[in-house]
């Protein structure tokens, strides 16, 4: 072995509870490969059937946005009323709108 | 970053706080918080690890296939446990060999309850309704602490520790109905669990260093008296029950308060424990430590392929 220590990676963990539900976010784990992060997945996250579909991927490929950045992020969207039913002003007798 | 412009960082946070926001990974933190967060959460992760250990004692001597499956699957759940909220912790940017490093070399904490032996079959009984029951009442309170990754793991522990503690009070109740011998057994488990299973709620609140900030970051809910009260008052109708009664001369309902009054804690054999001069604290740790140290080999044979496959497909796609 080289003298640096080789650290199984970080993997995050996406279960689909049934289908019909999107892959949610479930945590994270540590496995060599990809094969292993599933089944240590299906061992950690779903002992009591709480899903039948997972996906895993290694973390460092998940780029986030900074929540310091928020602003710029998301603020944009905040003067956007416009893109609500709700800004059109209709007379209540117009139905089925 | 100036004074100022971190006491305001402060502000916005802690009224995020106030308002029941939740913290989450990237969002600015004192330094405090994280490493307040990093101290508990790490504790919380090893309990679950070195709690594996007294219980797994049973597993091959397990009385019946019944209890035999749920004592291996409740030492599972333990190590899930671990393994949920050590990933939650390494989101505050501390590494799983960081953690592992502090819990072997004695540095970290981990529960002291798990530091006392497991003699007989009805300790394992003790243990899922006791020190199980205590740790509910710890933790369900923690389900709506302010970071993100640990709510969101506790909620996940909550809901599987609940069958720990009835399969622990059912093991009582069936010793408890068998004969004299059996039921002096769970008797005598109690006598031994009762004392650190109080202690497990953590020192008096004139005594508690953290309470108030853990408080303040809702970290905390409810102070450990308050804690311990609650499960003095859910527990003893519950020994009520079985029929046997907890080592305290001085018990008795209070009709006036509503509560149950009880004696002195020994808070000397406490620190005692906490400091490692428990019946098995050396033994917990040297478990722990060989069971990391023989398991290397593997770990690095599991690495050593994963690269080899790594290097088979990217010689394929040249």
């Amino acid at each position: 072995m080289a003298d640096k220590k080789k650290n199984w990676p970080l993997w995050e963990v996406f279960v689909r509870s049934k289908n019909g539900l999107e892959h949610r976010h479930f945590g994270s784990l540590h496995a060599a490969d990809e094969d292993m992060a599933l089944e240590n997945a299906r061992d950690v996250y779903t002992r009591r059937k709480e899903g039948v579909s997972i996906w895993v991927v290694e973390s460092k490929h998940i780029k986030a946005s900074n929540p310091d950045e928020n602003g710029e992020m998301f603020e944009p969207a905040e003067d956007k009323v416009y893109r609500h039913p709700t800004f059109y002003d209709l007379p209540d007798e117009v139905k089925h709108m | 970053m100036s004074e100022k412009e971190v006491k305001n960082l402060e502000e916005i946070f802690e009224q995020k706080i106030a308002r029941d926001e939740k913290i989450e990974p990237k969002d600015w933190m004192p330094e405090k918080y994280r490493k307040t967060h990093i101290r508990q959460m790490s504790q919380h992760a090893h309990s679950e690890i070195v709690g594996m250990l007294p219980e797994g004692n049973w597993i091959t001597r397990a009385p019946s296939l019944r209890r035999k499956v749920a004592l291996l699957a409740k030492v599972q759940d333990e190590a899930g446990h671990g393994l949920y909220l050590y990933s939650a912790c390494e989101t505050l940017g501390v590494s799983r060999e960081e953690l592992y490093d502090q819990l072997h070399s004695g540095k970290a904490k981990y529960s002291s309850i798990f530091n006392y032996p497991t003699i007989t079959w009805a300790d394992i009984g003790a243990i899922g309704w006791l020190v199980d029951g205590a740790a509910i009442i710890n933790q369900v309170p923690l389900c709506s602490t302010s970071y993100g990754p640990y709510a969101r793991a506790m909620v996940r522990v909550c809901k599987e520790e609940s069958f720990h503690q009835r399969q622990g009070y059912e093991i009582m109740l069936t010793l408890c109905r068998g004969t004299e011998e059996q039921k002096q057994m769970a008797q005598d488990a109690l006598n031994r669990w009762w004392w650190p299973a109080l202690m497990m709620l953590g020192p008096t609140d004139d005594a508690s260093v953290h309470t108030a900030q853990s408080m303040k970051w809702k970290l905390k809910r409810k102070t450990n008296d308050e804690l311990r009260q609650q499960f003095i008052d859910q527990t003893i109708p519950q020994a009520d029950i079985l029929g046997i009664t907890v080592p305290d001369p001085d018990l008795k309902w209070n009709e006036e308060t509503g509560h149950y009054d009880f004696g002195e804690i020994n808070w000397d054999e406490f620190w005692q424990v906490v400091k490692g001069q428990g019946p098995c604290n050396k033994e917990r740790l040297e478990t722990r430590v060989n069971a990391w140290e023989g398991g290397a080999w593997v770990r690095d044979a599991a690495m050593a392929y994963a690269e080899k496959q790594a290097a088979k497909k990217v010689q394929k796609a040249s």
